[in-house]
């Protein structure tokens, strides 16, 4: 995954970045089994390397394939990251180590989710009932996004005249 | 300290990182784009690794009476997942129409474009 | 990509199988990985593959523009119905409990109605946003203005 991310960092060509952030996806997603995430790798797999790399690649379609190479400085960037990157690792040294059961976020409202789920909504899988039923609040605001960042790229990219616009509206 | 510790939030900075390098340094509307979207996976890495339970299982209910790792990072990042595809989109979309009022992607033309008139 | 005779074959013989797995993750999500939003992304690349291999209008031809706009609100309002539904049982909104006898299979059959809605939606925007960025390419081919 690291090289991966070097490689997009220094690649001008924008088809191989694209196609690269694809691996980058399928490589999350491998990572997500191994972290006991199946239906998160299931998506991670099916939407970050299937459907936005083609919707990558429908934009570079419409625009250009080569990135010109830009004579900015790098230094400035290159500080601010580094500073960041230090103070998230100082920011790390107070985490619980990775895997350890009693790290606060084991403690909270997940053994509920883990011991009730099956008796109160009779499904096994806790991912489903947790997304749909205990925070399922949640669930309808991210719906609602998709919802209307499909509208806006309808808005965007669509280009209605005439007759079709009323419809449109209709449809709206 | 013992192995593996806490090198898997190193690795997630490292990415966010890299993800936000490229944000920055690259003049191109894609390239930041992807940029973005690294450093989105370098979060639900970082959200997963939270949720793992050294020898846990998957959660999903199996008889026995095994450890499951915690499910909500799994629930949070799921809906993230799709909505950052849908936000992709309509991040490319803008990019599209940019592309077209200025016939180019690079942010330094565009501003030069913009001084211009 | 329309003249390549093994891509098309293949399409079509992959296309079934990858509608039928969508299904399958939607409603086999309360008992495996799976759910809503996987299914409806699954369902969406059966659609992108049909279109990219078949070109645009064909795939317009099955789905049309109308109905997946339709899509896109309809699954947000089964979602919302459904708390709605169970507001007017005389429950919280989005609580399932009272939508069946008992407590458990009224969550179930929440869940599973919910999680329709969210396959639906995710489906129909994918395909949507698809469209519009395919559609937009063969516009600019035109130049109309």
């Amino acid at each position: 995954m690291v090289l991966t991310v070097f490689l997009i960092i220094r690649l001008h060509n924008l088809f191989a970045v694209v196609m690269l952030s694809g691996i980058y996806s399928l490589l999350a997603a491998t990572f997500f089994v191994v972290v006991d995430g199946v239906d998160v790798a299931f998506t991670e797999a099916a939407v970050g390397a299937g459907i936005s790399t083609v919707l990558m690649l429908g934009a570079l379609s419409l625009t250009t394939q080569h990135e010109k190479v830009a004579a900015r400085s790098t230094w400035v960037p290159l500080a601010v990251v580094a500073v960041t990157g230090a103070a998230l690792v100082y920011g790390t040294l107070d985490m619980p180590n990775y895997g350890d059961p009693d790290a606060p976020i084991h403690n909270h409202v997940a053994p509920r989710y883990i011991e009730d789920s099956l008796k109160e909504t009779s499904v096994p899988n806790m991912v489903t009932a947790v997304l749909a039923s205990y925070r399922g609040y949640d669930t309808l605001g991210e719906v609602t996004v998709i919802f209307t960042a499909g509208v806006g790229v309808l808005l965007l990219l669509v280009r209605v005249t005439g007759r079709r616009r009323e419809e449109d509206e209709d449809a709206a | 300290m013992e192995w593996p510790g806490l090198y898997n939030y190193w690795i997630v900075i490292f990415l966010m990182m890299a993800g936000l390098y490229v944000v920055m340094a690259r003049a191109n509307l894609i390239k930041k784009m992807v940029g973005l979207s690294v450093f989105q996976a370098s979060v639900f890495i970082f959200y997963l690794t939270m949720g793992k339970v050294a020898g846990g299982t998957a959660p999903i209910v199996i008889p026995g009476n095994p450890v499951y790792s915690n499910p909500l990072p799994h629930v949070l990042i799921l809906t993230a997942i799709v909505v950052g595809v849908a936000t992709l989109a309509m991040g490319l979309a803008l990019i599209v129409r940019i592309n077209e009022a200025y016939g180019t992607i690079e942010e330094d033309e565009i501003d030069a474009q913009e001084h211009d008139s | 990509m329309s003249h390549h005779l093994v891509v098309r074959v293949i399409a079509k013989l992959l296309i079934p199988f990858i509608l039928l797995f969508g299904l399958y993750v939607q409603f086999h999500g309360d008992f495996g990985p799976g759910g809503g939003f996987q299914a409806g992304v699954i369902f969406a690349a059966a659609f992108v593959l049909y279109a990219l291999v078949y070109g645009l209008e064909n795939a317009r031809r099955i789905i049309p523009d109308k109905y997946i706009r339709m899509g896109t609100a309809l699954g947000v309002l089964i979602f919302a119905g459904t708390g709605v539904a169970a507001m007017l049982l005389g429950a919280n909104y989005l609580d399932y409990s009272v939508l069946a006898h008992d407590p458990p299979h009224g969550q179930h059959l929440g869940i599973f109605v919910v999680e329709f809605g969210v396959g639906l939606t995710v489906a129909s925007v994918m395909v949507a946003i698809f469209f519009a960025f395919a559609g937009r390419g063969h516009k600019i081919d035109e130049m109309e203005d």
